[in-house]
Order: structure tokens, then C-alpha cells, then sequence
């Protein structure tokens, strides 16, 4: 287990940053999730710690020791790639013992390793077959059992379940997290999904254009989002953001905050006028789609609720004074968050 | 469909039945198909079934009658003492030249696949003897083995290895080395000049293969701790084996089959030491003007073929069921 830093991290690609001065720790231990829109340089940063992207500034530290200038192989981690990177001519158990005897095990040691690895994961059965005859997941699991058997002070994983099926991710979601906390090793872990960042993550650090935009655990990123990007790339649908005429701010609020207005609500209350042009029912939520003044803004509640709109009409709305977040307009920076910076 | 709706497509105008027989599969097919027969059996079925026709006649270029003598020629063809060196030639100048292709194939192709300053002028460069007429290559050997300007022997004289006193033996004390007119050098002459014919093309397919090679299973392999050999032994050669297996097999067929190297080089001499099947067919056949000899020593070449060719198509089959 060990500790993972990057320090003024940058890698350019002919002039153009795909990561850009990056500051980073993770926690001893922790699940660490970075997420960003595909181009945000997360797989690059990712790339990086690993040793498999040298970088163009900046340095590396594992566990205290700076590892910018050593390959991969002598940085102690393991890694699980979006393809899985399976060796596709070995068999299950080769492919798992190929790092223990790249380091150079004796072979019984190695023997005792994949079974210990392939037991945790429930692949003891297919040790004998090759990648091409498994399914997604069980594939998945293999490169888990590899990433494992030498026991790495950090594992990195990029994007690892995108190649599964909708309901096959959502298991292997609680299969993961499970896994990390009874293994205890530090990850990183790379995804553009928010829901797996979400679910998952100790912490999430959002990125775009090759910067942190904010680091935090899933809470904070949530409700308490540092600029309007973060706001807006996460929650679905995301935030709404109206332009305040009076502040020269702009106003967000979660679609699920934003409900009639009640004449009992009271001073708490911030009350919007609002356009309703369509309803969308998903079956266990309601989607409200309209405008208050020219911003667009989307509603949401339980699909069981009681709220009676018309379409076409114009009614009054109410977020929360303390569910109200102030953007600057331009910027788009958090002005309301008590002198904390992202 | 409906007896109207077949009225109405009828009436539509510019539509007839017969404007779209192209389109039905059945006769696109053969349509498509029918250039490529017509080659083949032209200028392969029927040269076949003609020389199969001559190895067991007597026919002669002056007596183009074919009058049967069964497996005479074939009998007369292995009695005599050149056809066992002419055998013997083309299995070792085929099988040694493909197996020193093969390490050197391999070596170059990762060479190239590195990321260095000029490497496609070098890949041009590599792919030059490819690319250039056979015949004119080997004149160029020709001239580079040239019994008194070769400038190989003018380096070897430079470095010492020729003439009196060189480190090579006693052989090699004349101020040349005289490349084709002893029967080793001028089979190792013929050997070279093969590896360097057929080096090039099985670059390419190696180099083709080793860009196949999906990146994050070399990176894997990176973070499990290979170190360069390892990679090499257990990844990328075991993964490019069924790649290395068309490139050898290409090479098998040009080189077995090869006329025009040692008929330019040593026109199989010194004293028929360098005759392959190929060569000793044509001065048999043509230069001799017996016919049926010529050919039954050419169908000598016709098992080996055929198993290369089953090889390839299985080859190729796996490739579509993957």
C-alpha cells in the first residue's frame, strides 16, 4: 500500500497539453476516481503514474520515492486496461502468472499465487482455457487476478468496465468495490461514467482540458460543486443555471430541488416563474422540461408524487435559499463556498 | 407480392425486367469470376496438363509428335547424378535462405517499428530490392561478384581478410575470391543473393504483423515486468508466429520455383554444382530440346507446391474464423 503524488505534472503532445500542471495525492488506501468527458487527460495522467507516458514536466512519487525516471516494471503497480490487454495466445493461468515469472517466482510459488488470485475472484474453473473463450466479465476478472498476484502497492484501472453490459457493470461496480476494500490497495481509478464515479470513488477528482476542476468525495463534488463545469457534468440532468438580471450571477440548483411553490413555504424559499413545455415520465421519476425567463430548466420528482402542471403553462417555483448556488457569470467559479478553492 | 403490385412496378416508367439481371447474385458472380478462370486455366491448367502430357512422352523441340513412353523420362531424370545435386540445391537453398530470412525478418521488422529520426527513408531503402525487376538485381550481383571488380573483394583486400596471409586460409590468398567459380562460394553467392530478394517482403509482413499487436497488450506486459527479452520470446514472437508462417511460405515459393538467379549468376555451373529443378528443366528442356525430360524434372517442384499451397489455404481459413 502506498501513497500516490504527482506534482506539476504536465504532458504535451506537439504543443498541446493533454495534462497541464497537475497536483494530485491520494490517500493510503483509498479508491480514487479521476472523471472527465473523454479528452480531459485522464488516461494520459493515468498513463503517467504508470510509467508508460513520460512526462513533459513535472514529477511522480509512489509511496514517498520519486518514480518519474523508472519504468513501469519497477514501480510496484498493476494495471487493468479498458481491453483488458489479456494475452491472447495464453492460457487463464499463464496469463496470471506471467508477472510472477517475469519477477522470477520459483514455480510452485507461482502455482500457490494464481490459485490464492483466481480463488478471490472466482475464476478457478477456466484456468485452463484461453481469453478468446471467455465472456466480458470473466475476462475482466482475469486481468483483475493478474493486476493482484504480486500483490502492487497501487493498482490503476482505465475505465475497466465500459466493455461490459448494462447490467453486468452495475454487479461488477459492487464486485470492484468490494474487492478494493478487502484488498486495501491504493487505485486510481479512470472513468468518464459518473455513476461509477459516484458509487465508487473515496474521491473524485473532476478533470477537463488537462486541469483539475475539483477534488472531493462524491458529496462535495455533488452538492457543493466548485464551477459550473462540475456542476453541470454531473447529476442527470444536471444543474440548472439561470442568469440573476439583479446580481449579474448566474443561479444553480438541482432539478430536484425545484418544486411548486407553496404559499406556506415562507421566507426560505426563492421563488422562479416557471414555463413547463413537456413532461417525461421514466417510470420511478418525473422530468419537468421548461424555461424560467429565456434559461432553460428541467424539474424532477418522484414519479409517484402528486404535482399537477399543465404543459404550456406558467407557474410559480421554489428552490431552497440553502440548495441555491451563485456562479460568477463569466468564469463560471463558485462564489458562494466560503473562501474554499477547488 | 401481389398480381397488381407486379402491374404497377411494370408500368413504371424505365423500369423493364431485364435491366437488373446484373443485380441477381447468381449472375454477378460468375460474371466477376470469369476473367480470373479464364487466366488461370490458360496460363496455368493448361501448361500443366501439357507438361504432365510431355514428362511421359519422348516428345523433342525437332519432334513435336507425342508418342508415349511412360515413366521413362522420369527414370532417365533420376539416374542421372546432376538431377540429385539440382534436388538437393533447391531444398537447401530454399530452407537455410528462409531460415536466415526469418531471424533477420524478425530483427529488421522491430528495428523499424521503433520510433527513429529517417526511418522511412530506411524502410524505403529496405523495400528497394523488393520492388526492383529481379533480373536487373541479379545482374547487379552480377557485377558485385564480378571475378576481378568486385567490390567486395576490394573491401576484403582492404580489411585483410584477401590475399596472402589472410586469417580465412590458405584459399583465400589470391587477390580474388573469385565468387562463382568455386562451387561453396558460389552456392553461398546464390544463398545470398535469395535472402536478399525475399528479406524485404517478409519485413513488410512481419512489420504489418507487429503493428497488429494491440498496444495495451504491450503495455501490459510492460507493467507485469517483462523486461525486453521476455517481451520479445513470450508476447510478440509467439503472437506474430502465424504472420512469420505466410511470409515463410511466400518466401518457400519464390525461392523453390526461382529460375533467374542462378541462370544469371552461374547458369548452374561451376560444373553443374549450383543447378536447381527450375534451371536444369529449362537447359534440359529448351536448351537441350528434350521436352519430356525438362518437364518431368519441372513436375519434381509440383508436391512441394501443392503442400505449400494447402498450408496457405488453412492458414487462411483460420484467419476467417477468427
Amino acid at each position: 500500500m502506498a501513497v500516490v503524488e504527482v506534482r506539476e505534472l504536465s504532458k504535451r503532445f506537439d504543443g498541446v497539453a493533454a495534462v497541464d500542471g497537475i497536483d494530485l495525492a491520494s490517500a493510503d488506501g483509498e479508491f480514487l476516481v479521476l472523471l472527465g468527458p473523454s479528452g480531459c487527460g485522464k488516461t494520459t495522467l493515468l498513463r503517467m503514474i504508470g510509467g508508460l507516458e513520460p512526462p513533459t514536466s513535472g514529477d511522480v512519487l509512489i509511496g514517498g520515492r520519486v518514480v518519474t525516471a523508472l519504468p513501469p516494471r519497477a514501480r510496484q503497480i498493476a494495471m487493468v486496461f479498458q481491453s483488458y490487454a489479456l494475452y491472447p495466445h495464453m492460457t487463464v493461468y499463464n496469463n496470471i502468472a506471467f508477472p510472477l515469472k517475469a519477477a522470477g517466482l520459483p514455480k510452485s510459488e507461482q502455482a500457490r499465487r494464481v490459485d490464492w488470485a483466481a480463488g478471490i475472484l472466482g475464476i478457478d474453473a477456466y484456468l485452463d482455457r484461453k481469453p478468446r473463450q471467455l465472456s466480458g466479465g470473466q475476462r475482466q476478472r482475469v486481468a483483475l487476478a493478474r493486476a493482484l498476484v504480486r500483490e502492487p502497492t497501487v493498482f490503476l484501472l482505465d475505465e475497466p468496465l465500459s466493455n461490459l453490459d448494462a447490467q453486468r457493470r452495475a454487479s461488477a461496480r459492487d464486485e470492484l468495490q468490494g474487492f478494493q476494500r478487502r484488498v486495501g490497495t491504493t487505485t486510481i481509478y479512470v472513468t468518464h461514467d459518473q455513476v461509477e464515479a459516484m458509487g465508487m470513488g473515496d474521491r473524485i477528482a473532476v478533470m477537463e482540458q488537462g486541469r483539475i476542476r475539483q477534488v472531493g468525495t462524491p458529496h462535495e463534488i455533488y452538492d457543493d460543486p466548485a464551477d459550473t463545469f462540475v456542476a453541470t457534468f454531473l447529476g442527470s440532468p444536471p444543474m440548472n443555471l439561470i442568469p440573476d438580471v439583479a446580481s449579474g450571477e448566474l443561479l444553480g440548483f438541482r432539478p430536484e430541488h425545484f418544486i411548486p411553490w407553496q404559499p406556506e413555504m415562507g421566507d426560505d424559499w426563492v421563488r422562479f416563474p416557471y414555463h413547463v413545455h413537456r413532461t417525461e415520465y421514466l417510470g420511478a421519476e418525473r422530468l419537468l422540461y421548461g424555461q424560467v425567463g429565456e434559461a432553460k430548466a428541467v424539474a424532477r420528482f418522484p414519479a409517484n408524487s402528486a404535482i399537477d402542471t399543465e404543459i404550456g403553462s406558467t407557474t410559480e417555483f421554489a428552490v431552497r435559499r440553502n440548495d441555491l448556488k451563485r456562479f460568477h457569470l463569466e468564469t463560471g467559479l463558485r462564489l458562494d463556498r466560503n473562501g474554499r478553492r477547488p | 407480392m401481389s398480381a397488381g403490385a407486379r402491374v404497377d412496378a411494370a408500368t413504371l416508367p424505365g423500369t423493364r425486367q431485364g435491366r437488373y439481371w446484373l443485380d441477381r447474385e447468381s449472375v454477378l458472380g460468375p460474371v466477376l469470376l470469369l476473367p480470373a478462370v479464364i487466366y488461370i486455366v490458360a496460363l496455368v491448367g493448361i501448361p500443366l496438363v501439357l507438361a504432365v502430357l510431355y514428362s511421359l512422352s519422348d516428345v523433342t523441340i525437332g519432334d513435336q509428335s507425342i508418342d508415349f513412353v511412360g515413366l521413362k523420362n522420369f527414370r532417365d531424370v533420376i539416374n542421372n547424378s546432376t538431377f540429385r545435386t539440382a534436388l538437393q540445391n533447391t531444398f537447401v537453398f530454399t530452407i537455410v535462405s528462409q531460415a536466415v530470412v526469418l531471424v533477420l525478418a524478425n530483427i529488421l521488422a522491430l528495428v523499424l517499428s521503433a520510433d527513429f529520426k529517417g526511418k522511412r527513408l530506411v524502410r524505403f531503402l529496405v523495400l528497394l530490392p523488393w520492388t526492383t525487376p529481379i533480373a536487373l538485381g541479379v545482374l547487379g550481383w552480377l557485377w558485385t561478384l564480378d571475378s576481378v571488380y568486385s567490390p567486395i573483394d576490394y573491401v576484403m583486400r582492404q580489411v585483410g581478410l584477401l590475399g596472402v596471409g589472410s586469417p580465412l586460409g590458405p584459399d583465400w590468398f589470391g587477390t580474388n575470391s573469385l565468387w562463382l567459380a568455386y562451387p561453396d562460394r558460389a552456392r553461398l553467392s546464390v544463398l545470398i543473393v535469395h535472402v536478399w530478394r525475399t528479406l524485404p517482403l517478409a519485413t513488410v509482413i512481419l512489420l504489418a504483423g507487429l503493428t497488429a499487436i494491440p498496444q495495451d497488450v504491450k503495455d501490459a506486459a510492460n507493467v507485469d515486468g517483462a523486461g525486453f527479452f521476455r517481451q520479445l520470446f513470450a508476447i510478440r514472437i509467439p503472437l506474430l508466429v502465424p504472420i512469420m508462417m505466410v511470409a515463410v511460405l511466400y518466401g518457400i515459393v519464390f525461392t523453390f520455383t526461382d529460375l533467374i538467379v542462378v541462370f544469371i549468376l552461374t547458369r548452374g555451373g561451376p560444373f553443374d554444382s549450383t543447378q536447381v529443378l527450375a534451371t536444369w528443366a529449362y537447359f534440359k528442356g529448351i536448351e537441350g530440346g528434350s521436352l519430356g525430360q525438362g518437364a518431368a524434372i519441372a513436375l519434381f517442384l509440383f508436391p512441394v507446391l501443392v503442400g505449400v499451397a494447402a498450408l496457405m489455404l488453412r492458414i487462411a481459413k483460420r484467419a476467417e474464423t477468427v
